[in-house]
């Protein structure tokens, strides 16, 4: 006698007739493992968001900065300074991921007041209380400047310690000058220095913008100027962790400890730190839902399988093997786990996206969610309907038909 | 296949059911109970036989052994020549499945599936293409007056109907014989008279049939009628 066959498609339809026959009941289960997988997709969606929200919050401009100060005192005047080496410039351009470096510092001018006119003019002020920085030749790229109008100084210039001075935008306007071409003087008290350009902006150090800025060798020339206290560094993305451990090495090989890098946090790190807080705490809870909904499918399998004990006999008696009873209510099971993944994994993904939106944020989430969700939803029920389903292809035919109805 | 060369042997003319010193023996507890000793019986192809006892008598065991929902403890049980007293589970369930149309007492249909699922049922497991399956199931239940009704939930149906559909759903997958377990036990008088006269049909469309029954009259309507008492085959009586 040939044995008895179920064939994959009689299995699934079966198992869906046994499911749509009780909708009510099987919504009710689902349930469980609805709240468990949206629970978990909503966690790690909102973990992966905020990270990316985090991490976008850090802009190209500040994770390609360095600065190096030699200024170790938090407040107040330099004291016990280290010089920058003359050349620090060059030092630091010959670093691998440096695309420029230079060097910048207050002049001390002993109260010099700063005009472009000597006139006596009862009627407006021409004689300001103005910055004097110094810089050198490679700043205005390190803080990504942009000229105005004339240009800014070279390495000629600060050799020969020429009287130039370069103005930010505040203090040109401060001083009428709205044009460089017929070289405009700018007097600090009686020294005279032509103003050879005008800064349009800058995006980082933005003290240069009310200053009157000369050459370092300028500076050293005329006020006793000993070394700039700020180092701007312009790196390449990504470069920035390890140009803040060479740079102070190349500047100060004997103790390069006595110099103060800021280095922007690293991406990588902080995301991982944000997504590891947010994620351990509801994973777990996303974890607690899904076992309970794990329950609640074996749960309501088992009580299933002993009212439909009489079924199960009936089928016995026309040619169902244990194998093929064990099979419907496994599936039955893991189909229930597999709704309630999709089910879940679409709630958990609205929830993320409703989020986001409310705070104008962007929604991230992984790839491998909105598929791995249903799976695990579909594991759920398989492992929930092992027991049940073990149970029910156990029964004797004979009893079965007996006890059920 | 060995098996199926025996059975197409002995399917020809030798008897549907041949039992040779049948017992079956429970073991509550300490004592060993008798719930049958040593029954013989055979039943030939297209007869229809019944099987009469009061309560506690034995005859669902002799039932259950008949069908191959229960083992029998000793002796032999030749199913249209082929010996299923010792067959595994699997094979059994083949013989069941294939040879066999149950009809019970409390008619054991799905409350939730419709008519015609419940008469597909008995075909689900022996390859019956799905499209076949619904075909013969309606013609099947439109052999028992019950065409009309297809398409609804037992739950919907009367007692007489539901057991018109279970006879339906027993013998649509034309099987060697039908084994009737107290079929109108449930049903009034007048609806038993309809089902009885539904077997008798059968009877002359050439099925073999075992009823089972406390009911002698009931007992009457068959050719043979044998007389269960104890665990023991008692009388055969012709009628």
């Amino acid at each position: 006698m040939n044995r008895t066959t179920f064939s994959t498609r009689d299995l699934l339809s079966e198992a869906v007739a046994g499911l749509a026959s009780r909708p009510a009941r099987t919504l009710l289960t689902v349930l469980g493992t609805v709240l468990g997988v949206a629970a978990l997709v909503a966690t790690v969606g909102i973990a992966q968001t905020a990270g990316n929200r985090i991490v976008g919050s850090f802009s190209e401009l500040e994770a390609t900065s360095v600065t190096v100060s030699n200024n170790t005192s938090f407040y107040g005047p330099a004291t016990g300074l280290t010089p920058f080496p003359r050349d620090a410039e060059s030092r630091l351009t010959r670093l691998n991921g440096v695309k420029s470096a230079g060097t910048m510092g207050p002049v001390d001018v002993d109260g010099a007041l700063a005009s472009t006119v000597t006139l006596d003019d009862p009627t407006g002020q021409n004689e300001f209380q103005m910055d004097v920085l110094a810089a050198s030749p490679g700043l205005l790229d390190a803080v990504k400047g942009e000229i105005r109008m004339g240009r800014w100084f070279d390495i000629g210039h600060d050799e020969r310690a020429d009287d130039v001075v370069v103005l930010g935008p505040g203090a040109a306007e401060r001083l009428g000058v709205y044009r460089v071409d017929q070289q405009p003087v700018v007097f600090l008290d009686d020294r005279p220095f032509v103003i050879i350009g005008v800064i349009q902006d800058v995006a980082r150090q933005a003290n240069l913008l009310n200053a009157i800025i000369m050459p370092e060798g300028t500076a050293r020339a005329h006020y006793d100027y000993k070394s700039g206290d700020v180092m701007q560094i312009d790196v390449e993305i990504g470069a920035a962790q390890l140009i803040g451990k060479q740079a102070p090495i190349a500047l100060n090989p004997d103790d390069p400890t006595v110099f103060r890098v800021r280095v922007p946090p690293a991406p990588d790190s902080l995301r991982n730190s944000v997504e590891g807080d947010v994620n351990s705490l509801f994973l777990i809870l996303g974890g607690v839902s899904l076992l309970v909904g794990a329950i609640g499918i074996a749960n309501v399998t088992l009580v299933s399988v002993l009212e439909r004990v009489g079924e199960i006999g009936l089928r016995r008696a026309v040619g169902a093997r244990r194998r093929h009873i064990a099979g419907q209510f496994l599936l039955e099971s893991t189909a229930m786990g597999l709704v309630g993944g999709i089910i879940g994994a679409t709630v958990g993904i609205l929830v993320v996206v409703a989020l986001a939106a409310s705070r104008q944020w962007t929604p991230v989430l992984s790839m491998w969610i909105p598929f791995g969700a249903p799976i695990l939803g579909g594991l759920t029920g398989l492992i929930a309907g092992v027991y049940p389903s073990l149970r029910a292809a156990s029964l004797e035919p004979v009893d079965a038909l007996r006890s059920g109805t | 296949m060995t098996t199926t060369d025996a059975l197409d042997a002995a399917s020809a003319d030798g008897p549907v059911l041949s039992l040779d010193g049948i017992g079956r023996t429970y073991i509550s507890g300490e004592v060993e109970v008798a719930a049958l000793a040593d029954v013989h019986l055979e039943v030939g192809r297209g007869e229809y036989v019944s099987i009469v006892g009061p309560s506690g008598s034995g005859k669902s065991t002799l039932l259950n052994i008949l069908g191959l929902l229960d083992r029998p403890t000793s002796g032999s049980y030749l199913f249209e020549g082929l010996e299923v007293a010792t067959l595994d589970e699997n094979d059994r369930t083949a013989v069941r499945g294939r040879r066999i149309g149950f009809v019970f007492q409390a008619f054991h249909l799905l409350s939730h599936r419709t008519v015609v699922e419940n008469v597909t049922m008995s075909m689900l497991y022996t390859g019956v293409p799905p499209k076949e399956r619904v075909e013969r199931a309606r013609a099947a239940l439109d052999a028992v007056g019950l065409g009309h009704r297809a398409d609804f939930t037992p739950t919907r149906l009367s007692g007489g109907e539901r057991q018109r559909v279970a006879i339906a759903r027993a013998v649509v997958a034309d099987p060697a014989v039908l084994l009737a377990d107290e079929p109108t036990g449930n049903l009034d008088s007048r609806t038993s008279e309809a089902i009885l006269s539904l077997f008798d049909e059968l009877r002359a469309a050439g099925l073999t049939i075992v009823m089972i029954t406390h009911d002698a009259s009931v007992a009457a309507r068959a050719d043979r009628s044998v007389r269960i008492r104890d665990g023991r085959l008692t009388t055969v009586e012709a009628s």
